[in-house]
């Protein structure tokens, strides 16, 4: 069984700072040579932009706009794939029924879903969907594997202690189970902030962040749409450190009880 | 009421494992199984603890027995502390306290009670095995090849340990060591040896 908190990944990329300022270098060096911000803007003029765009009213809620719907897609895509796959591992009909819509969604290109969904929903509640969407087969399979590779012998001792079902899940399951949760969250997390403003971008509700990129589009205003890219990536990132420590930090409590 | 094993067959594809075993295991003692390494030992504790089903013969006044076991190979919750393991067998009937004090009697640090067992040795391990099937509420306790990965020390502190708490209760114990067997206290001895057959 391996450890789910115990030390951190080996294979994990490591992002030094000498690196990064290599590639802003390279960034500011091309903006240069090329000398058109609209086709490419030089590094501190998109710092520049985000220190205003800071500063501007709505900024932060546009920020909650799309963070909140985003995530509710993602919260909700989570507990649904969860419960899917307990019910997968207890009834094969179960299984069976829910493979081919989860052949399908992971199938399907993302734009064919987000012009669908604009047909049914209205555009404001558009990312939540498509963000949904786009994570349950994710965490679905990942932790239908998890439970299935859980281990036979655990089970079997549990069987012989006679553990009810609620003990077992805490005890054996949840443990078991966490690394290919966490993962699925990983990369769950990263898929439903691309979806989400792709959604957006498409469906343009107002005072969401995929409005601002579609205009910043059609006024060819390079900066904004480069500063409101940063915007996302950093939040996308800041919300999967908060949300991996937070499962690990409930990992850690059970481990310990 | 004593646990009869009547005429238990088991066989693995062309390998029988079990021909037609016959024994019965005396209620509220110690029994001892021993054999040489294949001779059935681990398929018979198997098929009483109910987790294998013999191709023939039966096995009677075991239903609806609580049983308890330390399996001869390692089955812990690795990212569990040492309390998680134990509780997982025995829920809550035990407090903190208790736990303290049956880790102590077998050698384990206190301490190590919030500990995962992953961070524990392998004869720490052991013990903790041994926890979780003594504190549990049972009527016939299984021990597979238990004092493994124990030093001599300390596997005379964990054999007086189990002796003390499971007296009056049935006892069945696979080993290969006949000292355990005396340890134990068990008079009554099974070998897995083929039974001679009688016209």
């Amino acid at each position: 069984m391996s450890s789910i908190t115990s030390g951190k990944s080996n294979n994990r990329t490591v992002v030094r700072p000498w690196a990064v300022a290599v590639w802003l270098l390279i960034w500011e060096a091309a903006s240069v040579l090329i000398g058109q911000e609209i086709l490419l803007v030089s590094p501190v003029s998109v710092v520049i932009k985000l220190k205003s765009l800071v500063f501007e009213s709505n900024f932060w809620q546009t920020i909650l706009f799309s963070f909140c719907r985003i995530v509710a897609g993602f919260l909700i895509a989570t507990l649904t794939g969860t419960v899917f796959a307990a019910l997968s591992a207890c009834f094969r009909a179960v299984e069976e029924l829910l493979a081919p819509v989860m052949l399908t969604i992971k199938a399907t290109p993302v734009a064919s879903f987000i012009i669908l969904v604009l047909i049914w929903v209205p555009s404001r509640n558009l990312s939540v969907i498509t963000s949904f969407l786009m994570v349950l087969p994710i965490i679905y399979t990942n932790v239908l594997i998890g439970i299935r590779s859980t281990d036979p012998k655990l089970l079997e001792m549990a069987e012989l202690f006679r553990v009810p079902l609620s003990r077992k899940i805490i005890y054996i399951y949840l443990s078991q189970v966490m690394p290919y949760f966490q993962t699925a969250c990983s990369v769950g997390l990263g898929m439903c902030w691309k979806a989400g403003v792709a959604a957006e971008v498409i469906g343009i509700p107002t005072g969401s962040i995929g409005e601002k990129l579609y205009k910043a589009k059609i006024y060819l205003e390079t900066p904004d749409l480069f500063a409101w890219t940063l915007v996302i990536i950093v939040i996308s990132i800041l919300f999967e450190r908060f949300f991996l420590l937070l499962l690990l930090r409930v990992v850690r409590r059970l481990e310990r009880m | 009421m004593a646990i009869e094993v009547i005429k238990l067959s088991k066989a693995y594809g062309e390998n029988i494992v079990l021909d037609k075993f016959s024994c019965t295991i005396e209620e509220g003692a110690a029994t001892c199984i021993m054999g040489p390494s294949g001779s059935g030992k681990t398929t018979l504790l198997r098929i009483l603890m109910g987790l294998e089903q013999p191709d023939s013969g039966s096995v009677n006044s075991i239903q609806g027995m609580r049983k308890s076991a330390v399996f001869q190979e390692e089955r812990l919750c690795e990212n569990l502390s040492v309390m998680s393991n134990i509780r997982l067998a025995c829920g809550s009937c035990h407090t903190i306290n208790d736990l303290r004090h049956a880790i102590s009697a077998v050698g384990l640090p206190p301490d190590c009670i919030s500990q995962p067992v992953r961070e524990l040795s392998g004869g720490m391990r052991r013990r903790v095995e041994i926890l979780r099937a003594l504190l549990s509420e049972y009527d016939v306790l299984f021990l597979d090849e238990p004092f493994k990965a124990l030093d001599s020390e300390t596997k005379q502190i964990v054999i007086n340990y189990i002796h003390s708490q499971s007296q009056g209760k049935t006892v069945v114990l696979v080993t290969h060591d006949i000292t355990e067997c005396e340890a134990m206290g068990a008079h009554h001895i099974i070998s897995t040896l083929p039974q001679p057959s009688y016209p």
